[in-house]
């Protein structure tokens, strides 16, 4: 059980502030979510040909300074990383599934939290202040973020099984509710060829959605999918390169609350998470109705 | 009365929840209970989607809320009139035993759920499970309500002046609804019934408290129980 | 094999799989084409506190005196956040039982025998009676899912308040009350029509799942000024992780009910075929609370089965501050007494069988909203029964614990029982008596 937080922004203010925004939004969903906090931030896009990976470590004396180095090595180019506390981000010249499989043959203690163009994502088990302070979220900008903060109902509180799971390239999802028939279902995806490290519930959804994305679906019908192959309750915030959506299951017991300004638009599961933004007295406010798709796109260039 | 008694009685408490925690805005208004010397008019700010504002309140105070609250606002409420003007979270007015509750904006799901008397108005619109279980309360609805709404309703009234999400009125029991719009779909044992004179009456009393002058009872039509569901049907095949 | 005429009674089989009971079932069920409701817990044997012994005083660990030498028994309840927790003075409550499955004169006798020995009773499925706020001097009073009969007024009455999740007879069920039971009065409480067969909720209407289980919590307080303990009622099932989410939203006291918890009328294959036994509950709880830190911080009481003074003293050993029973309250009153054999032939029952609860037709004038079955209980003796008995519970609880050099029942440990089978040596985590194995722990000596 948790709180979800996502932020869209519409203006440059916005974007130039996302972080701190993101930071107020999920400060305010912390007595629902005291185990871990993570976030999705897409922002600073890798160039052509090349990726972004966000990488964990739990050796608090890692060196990122010789991945770096390893990493030109293997790859050219001139990546650096870009750490906060336990994570470190690097831009490497490849294709972001030749990145990612390089690091998990070559660093297997390593974990990749996220990788694709413009995402990046951190999470760690503790109090969500704590988390904000770790990885001064406040800094960031961005395009758009998503934001959760977890109480584990059936699974350990790990920095793994901390949400947002990354699902693909570029996507990611995070969860409030409990699904029921996650078990077989994550078995049924292993034999697609899916993999989990968790026991967490949520990896299965993000898992299914991976997988419908990769046999071609659009996030639209994978999302739809999800009303038939899962079973639960659930309200679902998924993040893409381009923007986020937002479903909830057919019973809709689980909270979500929509906003939209001229600067933004967000998404959490309590109001008080919205309120703490910037002209959110004069927003259009909606709470989404159960079984339908809601979806924010940034106009591609 | 003199001047300053007159001031005394008009006078309104002016309480910020940005400065002032929750617990002692609620401390304050429960100790008003059973006649208690103190002001009758409140007005909260910055609630900032607060949960449980104004909740347990059992005098007859006139609270104005300005701004968004989160769950449970006027929660069990007996005698007040509590009014928000903002949207409103989940289970506004639970278990609302006696007074008035009134919200300008939207309210969330579970609106009035359990709610034993009194009266509801929420302007915009109710989500879903508006009305569960309620054992007495009036509920009017300015706009539409979601899913599940009146599912097992007992007692009391829902009016609904927009229209009503699936399963409405899922296993009801005695408690009568009232929709104007569209009815996605009606819940087990929940059927459309006669709107006769005593029914057009009823609603128009609901939405004269309710402050609404532009909609005529006709216009509406009446839900009920088909009370088939009332008792476990045993065969007997010997 | 005997030849076709031959009537030897002793040649005779019966199937394990269809014996007299099952074959009795499905021929019930073909002829009425409705599940099996009724009273009572699970019948059925599973791995309990008889298969648990404490080990006792020997050269290495000396006894304590009886009557001289103090064995306290007194238990707090609600040290957490309430201003004002609930001090009783023996660890054994009476669980919740509604006015309606139970009749008036039962929950009065409750409350009597409960007050006279010091401790607490607990309202149900239908809310708070003024007899009974009348008669219990501690009254816990029950948040569940129907919300029968809840108001403010006895709210603010009561002096703790539990949040009803879920009861170990059917985790995942509501309450059930048949038509005949649905008494004038008790249609009036439940504001239900008179004689229907009541079904409350499974869910409760306002809030699901311990996210917002934490705000329920959070409102319950401020109405009630953070006066009363607030206790939060589970069904054993995933009770390691449900424990630790009532931690999380705020419960001051767990209240953890075992598969074998009693019911007034449910269906037969929810009583007999979900949840866990108390045995393994009690010990899941405690360990999730020890890894919490806040063992006796957030107290533990657990039901489902405890019968006697044994029954008690292991659920504390295993780590529980106090026990709550509901079925044994009801025999100590006189339900399914020998004395009553004739009438439960009339019904079509015997005594030492009946558990036709939910039909109301109670001889024993105790689960039936029946004025004249009703009146033949007598609440003043009803009450003495109760308090005896809870006596004898806590007598026979502190004479093993002075056997094992307490001076505290709480002080007992899982360190003082050794376990009979493999089974209840993995469920409890204590060794198979006469060994240092415990199924499923890795690293002994």
């Amino acid at each position: 059980m948790c709180g979800i937080v996502g932020l869209f922004a519409k203006s440059t203010e916005v974007e130039e502030g996302l972080g701190e925004h993101l930071a107020a939004m999920l400060a305010q969903m912390s007595d629902r979510g005291p185990d871990s906090a993570g976030v999705a931030v897409y922002r600073d896009p890798a160039p052509s040909g090349a990726s972004k990976l966000t990488l964990f470590s739990s050796d608090p004396l890692q060196d990122w300074d010789a991945l770096a180095a390893e990493l030109r090595n293997a790859f050219g180019g001139a990546p650096e990383a870009g750490v906060r506390a336990s994570h470190a981000v690097f831009v490497v010249d490849a294709e972001a599934s030749d990145a990612e499989a390089w690091i998990r043959s070559a660093h297997p203690e390593l974990r990749v939290m996220s990788a694709g163009q413009t995402i990046e994502i951190y999470k760690e088990t503790g109090r969500p202040e704590e988390f904000i302070r770790q990885f001064s979220l406040g800094d960031f900008h961005g395009t758009h973020a998503l934001g959760h903060t977890r109480m584990a109902t059936e699974s350990r509180v790990t920095t793994a099984g901390s949400h947002p799971f990354s699902t693909g390239l570029d996507v990611c999802l995070v969860h409030n509710g409990s699904l029921s028939n996650h078990n077989r279902l994550r078995e049924e995806l292993r034999r697609q060829g899916i993999e989990f490290q968790t026991e967490n519930d949520t990896e299965v959804a993000a898992g299914y959605l991976a997988w419908r994305l990769r046999e071609s679906a659009s996030l639209e019908q994978a999302l739809e999918g999800c009303l038939d192959d899962l079973d639960g309750f659930y309200t679902f915030l998924v993040g893409t390169a381009d923007g986020f959506a937002v479903l909830r299951d057919p019973i809709a017991c689980k909270p979500a609350v929509l906003a939209e300004t001229e600067e933004w638009v967000a998404m959490a599961s309590e109001w008080r998470a919205i309120a703490v933004l910037p002209g959110a007295a004069d927003a259009r406010a909606w709470e989404p109705a159960p079984g339908v798709v809601y979806a924010w796109e940034r106009q591609k260039v | 009365m003199s001047v300053a008694e007159a001031a005394e009685t008009t006078a309104v408490e002016v309480v910020d929840l940005a400065t002032t925690p929750l617990r002692e805005l609620n401390q304050r208004l429960h100790d008003l209970a059973g006649g208690a010397d103190g002001p009758r008019r409140w007005r909260i700010l910055t609630p900032n989607g607060a949960h449980a504002v104004a909740c347990g309140i059992d005098a007859e105070l006139d609270v104005v809320i300005e701004g968004h609250v989160g769950y449970y606002c006027a929660g069990m409420n007996q005698l007040a009139t509590v009014r928000v003007h903002g949207n409103a979270g989940p289970g506004l007015a639970e278990n609302i035993t006696s007074g008035t509750v009134v919200v300008d904006g939207n309210a969330s799901q579970s609106a009035g759920a359990t709610g034993r008397g009194g009266l509801l108005v929420v302007h915009g619109d109710a989500a879903a499970r508006c009305g569960i279980s309620m054992k007495g309360v009036d509920i009017v609805v300015r706009g539409s309500v979601g899913h599940l709404s009146g599912f097992m309703a007992q007692t009391g009234r829902l009016v609904v002046c927009g229209d009503a999400g699936e399963a409405l009125g899922d296993s009801i029991y005695e408690a009568r609804v009232y929709v104007r719009g569209e009815v996605s779909e009606l819940g087990a044992d929940c059927v459309e019934k006669d709107l006769r004179a005593e029914h057009r009456a009823e609603l128009a009393e609901l939405l004269l408290q309710a402050g609404i002058d532009d909609l005529e009872p006709s216009d509406f039509r009446r839900y009920g129980s088909a009370r088939r569901l009332y008792n476990f049907h045993v065969d007997n095949a010997y | 094999m005997a030849t076709m005429d031959t009537h030897d009674p002793w040649s005779l089989r019966e199937s394990y799989l269809y014996d007299r009971t099952v074959i009795a079932e499905i021929q019930r069920a073909a002829r009425e084409g409705i599940y099996d409701i009724r009273g009572f817990g699970a019948k059925r044997r599973v791995p309990h506190f008889d298969d648990l012994l404490f080990l006792g005083a020997s050269i290495s660990r000396y006894p304590l005196e009886g009557y001289r030498e103090r064995c306290d028994t007194n238990v707090t309840l609600g040290t957490r956040f309430a201003k004002k927790p609930l001090e009783l003075k023996i660890p054994v409550t009476i669980a919740g039982m509604s006015f309606g499955a139970l009749s008036a004169p039962a929950k009065e006798a409750l409350g009597r025998g409960a007050s006279e020995v010091g401790t607490s009773t607990t309202t149900g499925d239908g809310g708070m009676t003024p007899e009974e706020r009348e008669h219990s001097k501690i009254l816990v009073y029950q948040v569940l899912p129907s919300r029968y009969g809840m108001n403010p007024d006895d709210l603010r009455k009561a002096d703790a308040i539990e949040i009803v999740v879920g009861q170990g007879a059917k985790p995942g069920g509501g309450g059930m009350l048949l038509g005949h039971k649905i008494s004038d009065r008790v249609a009036e409480m439940r504001n239900l029509p008179r004689g229907i067969d009541q079904r409350s909720a499974s869910r409760h209407p306002d809030w699901t799942g311990p996210d917002d289980l934490e705000i329920k919590i959070g409102e319950l307080r401020e109405i009630t000024d953070w006066e009363k303990p607030v206790f939060v009622k589970i069904g054993a099932t995933r009770t390691y992780y449900d424990v630790q989410l009532a931690v999380k939203a705020g419960a001051d006291a767990i209240v953890l009910d075992g598969m074998q918890g009693g019911t007034a009328a449910t269906q037969d294959v929810f009583i007999e075929h979900v949840g866990i036994p108390t045995l393994p509950a009690v010990r899941i709880a405690s360990d999730a609370l020890q890894e919490l830190g806040l063992h006796r911080q957030v107290q533990l009481i657990v039901s489902g089965g405890i019968r006697t003074g044994a029954d008690v003293a292991k659920a504390l050993a295993l780590g529980a501050d106090a026990v709550s029973i509901g079925t044994a309250a009801l025999i100590a009153m006189g339900d399914n007494s020998p004395e009553l054999e004739e009438e439960y032939a009339k019904i079509g029952s015997a005594a030492g069988f009946y558990d036709d609860w939910q039909a109301g037709r109670d001889p024993a004038g105790i689960s039936t909203q029946d004025d004249e079955l009703a009146a033949r209980f007598d609440p003043l003796l009803g009450g003495r029964r109760i308090a005896n008995y809870l006596r004898v519970l806590t007598l026979e609880a502190q004479t093993l614990a002075r056997a094992c050099g307490k001076s505290h029942v709480h002080n007992l440990e899982p360190e003082d029982l050794v376990a009979l089978t493999v089974e209840a040596a993995a469920m409890a985590r204590v060794p198979l008596a006469g060994t240092s194995w415990i199924p499923g722990v890795d690293n002994q000596s």
